[in-house]
């Protein structure tokens, strides 16, 4: 089923108005675009993270779905156990309607504490789609570092100072790991563009058997940049080639979009500078770290296009 | 780090949260290694110790979860390291096999909980005292554990180089028992009044690496494994074993090895004993609490004795082994009518209360379980009701 924006437009959104994200919020648009995309009859969880807290403040919720929150390490458990429940029930004939199961989990809770209960539910090979928003550290307690935290970036525990500049390591490959567990379909996407996101979201959930979804989730208050800026910072980290846009279906790689060739590649340079996390790299003493940040952008790169098959 | 300042007798003064004064307090008592994961209402302990450990030569490592975490910290302590990490309820819950396995192999670590709400998730922007049994019986077996509390900054900061001490001393796991309200408060702090030295390292074993048996127990019961890395080589297991540490199924050495356990600890109770008084003298009616529902019982000791009352509390600085000697000796010398256990949780505390009184003296509770600090109203109205009972 092809991706209709007029029709969707015209649609309710499943993620009501009303929660609590901040301004300039990129995950808010990540999960209203994965509703429209998945449609009404879904089953949703969610891990704790800021996505969690923000659309369900007691009394209220965000939610027009199905909805459950359990604790941090285990969404993709938790959807596991309601999955199968939902396909004993279908088997006894209790049940005849076809539902979608997706957990949501963010960068600490699927690249950290959650990589367990992740890596389980895909090998037993559940039906069902986990997408994690990765806006590169816990942003919901305060902006520690995570798995997922960039080199040389400041988190309140990797801060930039006279002994440290920054997260001293890379950050952990995720969407490898997943394709590594020959799941039917592991995807990397970004908000800045829609049609890739929910396009990836239904084919995923199309796709019998489990599959993976890593969503750049740009964040102003843990990233700092202006809040206005969320949506081009997610565009520039696909130009940098530091998130880039692919799909791994039954073992095929395929790059979704490539930058050098529309001739809009662009330096990580140009992607970090406005983000107050790096400010320090700037100075003099700490510069290197762009280098070798760019350098392993470059070589990330280099591996992922020979993977696709593209020159 | 707020702006220091020089008290009167030459010490640096701080305004500083409670989750701060800890730091403080952990970095006085020689901690140099902390391993952890961000989780409110504690995560301002991680960020200050990630801060300030690199300027000491320390180790700051965020781990990917709370086992991880804990299982960090078991490990430098076993190389001779300092550690200590800080958590709240569900860190905890996470963190509970791996304290058992340091009870087990009898390594000091130093485990903070800045309560908040549970069960489960439960509220994590909000105070709670509903973790003091948990750090009772929280992990599985027989074991006696060590829980320390603190109800002003300043006792988080003293506490927090107690919290070393005992765990030094007894070459076991300490836990300090603080809560979001007494971690987020912001109160002035005396630094370094403690001796810098107050933190005992046990001495290095004397006999040859050959000759070594870490779980020899010295007469007051507690062994001191030797850090790994100095050429004493031995086995470290969760398994229950005997004196070299290999595991055992002889009756004997399971009952010697349980005991020392237990015994290490019990027997020398009195050493770890902590409480503060106010008004017992001639108190009748008696508050027993610690940390932020100890603020309120304060406040209200303080209204009630305007009005002639004769109210006294006592604020608990020591949970487990639940300090019972000390109070029944207050207890005894005043004039009882009542006593009012009064707890930010559904009636934890009460217990070892009832065990110790058993029935001698009438025992009210005060119990607030929304997420809101207990007021000293609430307990006036009761200790109210005993004098009218």
């Amino acid at each position: 089923m092809a991706i209709n924006l007029k029709q969707i437009a015209g649609e309710k959104d499943l993620l009501a108005p009303g929660h609590r994200a901040c301004a300039g919020c990129a995950g808010a648009s990540i999960l209203r675009m994965v509703t429209h995309a998945a449609g009404p009859d879904t089953v949703v969880g969610l891990a704790t993270g800021c996505m969690e807290v923000v659309t369900t403040i007691y009394p209220y919720t965000a939610w027009r779905i199905p909805y459950i929150h359990n604790a941090f390490e285990n969404v993709a458990a938790t959807i596991s156990g309601v999955e199968a429940a939902y396909r004993a029930l279908k088997r006894k004939g209790k049940i005849d309607k076809d539902i979608k199961f997706i957990a949501i989990g963010g960068d600490g809770g699927t690249y950290d504490i959650g990589i367990q209960s992740l890596s389980g539910a895909m090998e037993r090979g559940h039906n069902m789609l986990y997408i994690c928003y990765d806006n590169e550290a816990y942003m919901n307690t305060g902006i520690q570092r995570s798995g997922a935290t960039p080199l040389g970036a400041a988190t309140s525990t990797t801060p930039a100072g006279k002994k440290i500049p920054g997260k001293q390591q890379h950050r952990k490959p995720l969407t490898e790991i997943l394709v590594a567990h020959e799941i039917p379909y592991a995807a990397q996407t970004a908000p800045h563009n829609f049609m890739d996101l929910m396009r990836k979201v239904q084919k995923a959930l199309e796709i019998d058997g489990p599959a993976f979804i890593n969503v750049l989730m740009p964040c102003p208050v843990g990233w700092r940049f202006p809040e206005n800026l969320s949506i081009e910072m997610s565009r520039r980290a696909t130009d940098a080639c530091f998130w880039p846009l692919f799909e791994v279906e039954n073992g095929e790689w395929k790059l979704n979009y490539n930058p050098e060739k529309s001739g809009k590649k662009i330096s990580i340079e140009e992607w970090i500078k406005p983000q107050g996390r790096y400010k320090h790299l700037f100075a003099p003493q700490n510069q290197h770290i762009i280098g070798e940040l760019q350098n392993w952008v470059d070589k990330r790169w280099n591996e992922l296009k020979k993977k696709c098959g593209v020159e | 780090m707020a702006l220091n300042r020089i008290s009167s007798d030459g010490h640096p003064l701080m305004f500083v949260q409670g989750n701060e004064a800890c730091v403080q307090g952990a970095l006085h008592a020689g901690c140099r290694f902390f391993a952890g994961y961000p989780i409110t209402p504690s995560t301002e302990i991680a960020e200050g110790m990630a801060r300030e450990l690199p300027k000491l030569g320390g180790t700051f490592i965020q781990m990917e979860d709370e086992i991880a975490s804990i299982a960090a910290i078991i490990g430098a302590s076993a190389a001779g390291a300092r550690s200590m990490t800080a958590t709240s309820g569900p860190g905890i819950s996470l963190m509970l096999e791996n304290i058992g396995f340091a009870y087990m192999i009898q390594m000091p670590i130093v485990v903070v909980n800045v309560q908040r709400g549970g069960p489960s998730t439960g509220l994590p922007t909000k105070l709670s005292q509903s973790d003091t049994m948990q750090a009772r019986w929280g992990t599985h077996g027989d074991f006696t554990s060590i829980a320390l509390a603190a109800s002003t900054v300043q006792e988080v900061y003293d506490m927090t180089i107690r919290a070393f001490e005992v765990a030094e001393h007894f070459s076991t796991p300490v836990f300090l028992l603080l809560d979001e309200l007494i971690g987020h408060m912001r109160e002035k702090v005396v630094l370094n009044k403690h001796d810098n030295q107050a933190v005992v390292k046990h001495a290095f074993p004397e006999i040859p690496p050959e000759w070594y048996l870490p779980y020899t127990e010295s007469l007051d019961l507690v062994s001191h494994p030797a850090p790994f890395g100095k050429g004493y080589r031995y086995n470290m297991t969760g398994l229950v074993h005997d004196r070299a540490g290999f595991p055992t199924s002889i009756p004997a050495e399971i009952t010697e090895r349980l005991e020392t356990l237990r015994n290490k600890i019990l027997k020398h109770k009195r050493e770890i004993w902590q409480l503060r008084e106010y008004y017992t003298e001639d108190a009748k009616y008696v508050i027993i609490a610690y940390g932020s529902a100890a603020r309120a019982a304060r406040g209200a000791v303080e209204s009630l004795r305007l009005k002639k009352t004769k109210a006294g509390l006592i604020d608990l600085k020591s949970i487990w082994p639940f300090p019972d000697e000390p109070i029944k000796e207050i207890l005894d010398r005043c004039n009882i009518k009542s006593v009012i256990v009064a707890e930010n949780n559904m009636g934890q505390l009460i217990h070892p209360v009832r065990e110790m009184l058993g029935g001698s003296v009438k025992i009210a509770s005060v119990n607030r379980y929304d997420g809101h600090p207990l007021e000293p109203q609430e307990i006036i109205n009761v200790v109210k009701e005993e004098i009218y009972a």
